[in-house]
């Protein structure tokens, strides 16, 4: 017999194994719900990021490239990081004067590790949504927005449409079916990344990027 | 160099238990560390009916998993492997660390870098790989503090808690090159991330635990806020996640709730900086992320617990740390003290399933059954039971019919007669009241060396009358 037939079977024959009642998740959140608006949801989302450490700023589709560009001289980034063949990148490409190298993920080329790893000042990425509860970006990686590119430069921007806010991950799992789409990789991220290992005093930039900046793109025209 | 094993963390409790109150420096930075964390949840949880209904859901969810546990790993195996991951089984640490090293051995492998797992640890599984030539290096600010100083970790959540900065100052200067002396908390995380940047780029394995697996979609969940998970489990070209075989739920959405209570009772935090959900390698035409990807589900003592109605509650936790941040005997003797890799209420649990009663009996003992533990367990788990019937184990008779590894082995036999003698006289009236009489009338006669319990406090003399003749004076006055 295998380790695994052993283990299962000790497992089968324990002991009053009576099965128990599927919990009813939903009915707990339902329950729990806030009568909210989707402004609501964004007041809450936007200070829950906020108070982790993330940069929130507003902006809407056609204003984002120049604001991007703004907030990149501020901080002297000489590169930034896009997704090959997205439509963000793309916009970026055709702005005139960009004050930054626009690099695109390019894992087949020589030395293209420790460029990332070494070279590479921000990355940009599109969040799929998000979340009101916890202040937390829902990116789904995939062939054009590859995961190091939220991970490795120590800018990450994240490019998030307002109306893509969930009030918790019950809820976004739920709304975007979640259980029959997962990709290879599905990730919350909710603020730069940080430690506080080194005797409770909390830093930020452990391994992952030291700043977060969240581009919330309002509808056009509904910007206040 | 890792620790040396400690396979009978009983042998010399009470000794490390006592060094480490003696050293005031130490229970400063335990008291510290606990205060902050308890505050921290505690503005986590000011709702105390939405708390109390969290807890009920994350129990309810623990335990039904737990009631369907073998048809939910065999869900789990059959999707994760319909997705292309690996599944494999270990029934105990030696069979887990083989093939970790059958895989590092194919790979051709040196480095395998870490994110954090206490499974990882509950094996030793850096002390195996060392011995297969292959280098293990921990990425956690925390575990890579404590490798560098040869130690083990002293909390599961904050592996280097028991560690002052200028102890770390000291530490970086001394162990890293090309480091100067720097107690700025920043620059020292500055170094450790330059440090190990380069070595994710190296690495030919990543190697994480596991938080929640997901049966219906096959999926693995981490969660963490540094972001070295993330660099473990996607830089290099294979990852391999090790889990205990309890870990698994079967739904996605049953992770929310336990997300939420994870986060929260470890370190007050909302959320954590990164959830990351792991269903598969690389596919096609994606960019990075590895190629081949491995969960190894170990036994390791657990089916034991299982097998027992009411020890199978131990299965239940998520490992929060909350029942240590919370307790005042961890609190007082630290991490290190316990011998094992899981301390506090939880580790004197968990422990005598992987390691027997027999070599783990003193922890059960280090508890004052305050409760504080079962207070704050995110799911419910009645942890003074468990240890009440543990020492119960400890001290049971060859002929007790116990089916748990140890059970009995340090039985003692003045304290068996003193419980059954205790136990004959509270259940036979006669014979208290003669005793009780015996005993108030006698009590001059009670030594003054009464043990461990005079090592440190006035000895105990019986009152000079009995509740009995209280209440009889009593009843007189009044007629
Ligand atoms: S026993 Fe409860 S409180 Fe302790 S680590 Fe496990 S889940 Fe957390």
């Amino acid at each position: 017999m295998s380790a695994r037939e052993r283990i299962l079977q000790r497992l089968a024959s324990a002991e009053s194994r009576s099965p128990l009642p599927l919990p009813d998740v939903a009915a707990y959140y339902a329950a729990h719900q806030r009568n909210e608006d989707a402004a609501a949801r964004l007041v809450r989302f936007r200070t829950a990021i906020a108070a982790a450490h993330a940069e929130v700023h507003d902006t809407d589709d056609a204003g984002w490239p120049a604001l991007l560009c703004r907030i990149a001289i501020e901080k002297r980034l000489r590169s930034l990081l896009v997704g090959g063949d997205t439509a963000d990148a793309g916009t970026l490409a055709n702005q005139s004067q960009l004050p930054f190298a626009l690099r695109s993920y390019d894992s087949a080329a020589p030395g293209w590790r420790n460029e990332l790893f070494t070279a590479i000042d921000a990355g940009l990425t599109r969040a799929k949504s998000a979340i009101a509860e916890t202040g937390s970006l829902v990116l789904w990686p995939d062939s054009r927005e590859p995961r190091l590119m939220s991970l490795v430069p120590p800018v990450h921007f994240v490019l998030l449409d307002t109306r893509c806010i969930h009030a918790d991950l019950h809820g976004a799992m739920t709304a975007e079916d979640w259980s029959s789409t997962l990709p290879t990789n599905a990730l919350l991220i909710s603020g730069p990344s940080k430690t506080a290992d080194i005797q409770q005093t909390l830093a930020y930039g452990a391994h992952g990027p030291r700043e977060l900046v969240v581009l919330l793109c309002h509808p056009t025209g509904a910007q206040s | 160099m890792t620790q040396p094993l400690h396979f009978h963390p009983s042998e010399g409790f009470a000794a490390r238990a006592r060094a480490a109150t003696a050293d005031p420096a130490l229970r400063k930075g335990f008291r510290g560390a606990m205060d902050f964390l308890q505050t921290k949840r505690q503005a986590q949880f000011t709702d105390a009916a939405e708390l109390s209904d969290l807890r009920d859901l994350g129990a309810a969810i623990r335990r039904y998993s737990l009631s369907r546990l073998p048809e939910l790993l065999q869900q789990l195996e059959t999707n994760l492997v319909a997705n292309g991951i690996h599944v494999h089984w270990a029934e105990n640490a030696d069979e887990a660390n083989a093939i970790v090293i059958d895989i590092a051995r194919r790979r051709e492998a040196k480095l395998v870098i870490k994110g954090k797992s206490m499974v990882s640890e509950e094996v030793a599984l850096n002390h195996a790989l060392e011995g297969a030539g292959i280098e293990a290096l921990e990425s956690d600010m925390g575990e890579y503090i404590v490798q560098l100083a040869g130690e083990g970790p002293s909390h599961i959540i904050m592996p280097a808690i028991h560690k002052t900065k200028q102890q770390i100052a000291e530490l970086f200067a001394a162990k890293v090159p090309g480091v100067t002396y720097t107690e700025n908390v920043d620059e020292l995380i500055l170094i450790g991330r330059n440090v190990l940047r380069q070595k994710f780029a190296e690495a030919d394995i990543g190697l994480s635990g596991v938080n929640f697996a997901v049966a219906e979609t096959g999926t693995l969940c981490l969660l963490e806020n540094e972001g070295n998970g993330r660099m473990c489990t996607t830089v290099p070209k294979v990852h391999i996640a090790i889990t205990g075989i309890e870990k698994v739920v079967e739904k996605l959405e049953h992770v929310p709730p336990l997300f939420s209570l994870l986060t929260r009772s470890a370190t007050g935090q909302a959320v954590t900086t990164y959830l990351n959900l792991i269903s598969s390698p690389r596919k096609p035409g994606e960019r990075d992320g590895p190629e081949e990807v491995h969960l190894i589900l170990l036994d390791n003592g657990r089916t034991q617990a299982y097998n027992d109605e009411q020890l199978r509650a131990t299965l239940q936790c998520i490992r929060c740390g909350a029942c240590m941040n919370h307790c005042p005997v961890y609190a007082r003797i630290g991490g290190h003290a316990y011998g094992t890799t899981y301390p506090g209420p939880i580790g004197a649990i968990v422990s005598p399933h992987l390691l027997g009663i027999g070599a783990t009996h003193a922890l059960a003992t280090a508890s004052t059954l305050c409760g504080a533990c079962a207070e704050v367990c995110p799911v419910r788990i009645p942890i003074p039971e468990l240890l009440i019937r543990l020492r119960n184990e400890a001290q049971s008779a060859a002929d007790s019919g116990s089916e748990l590894r140890g059970a009995g082995e340090s039985r003692s036999v003045l304290v068996s007669m003193i419980f059954r003698a205790w136990a004959l006289m509270y259940t036979h009236p006669m014979l208290y009241r003669i005793a009780t009489w015996f005993m108030s009338r006698g009590r001059a006669l009670t030594p003054t060396a009464q043990g461990a319990w005079t090592g440190i406090r006035t000895p105990l003399v019986p009152a000079p009358k009995r509740l009995r003749d209280l209440l009889a004076e009593r009843n007189s006055r009044h007629e």
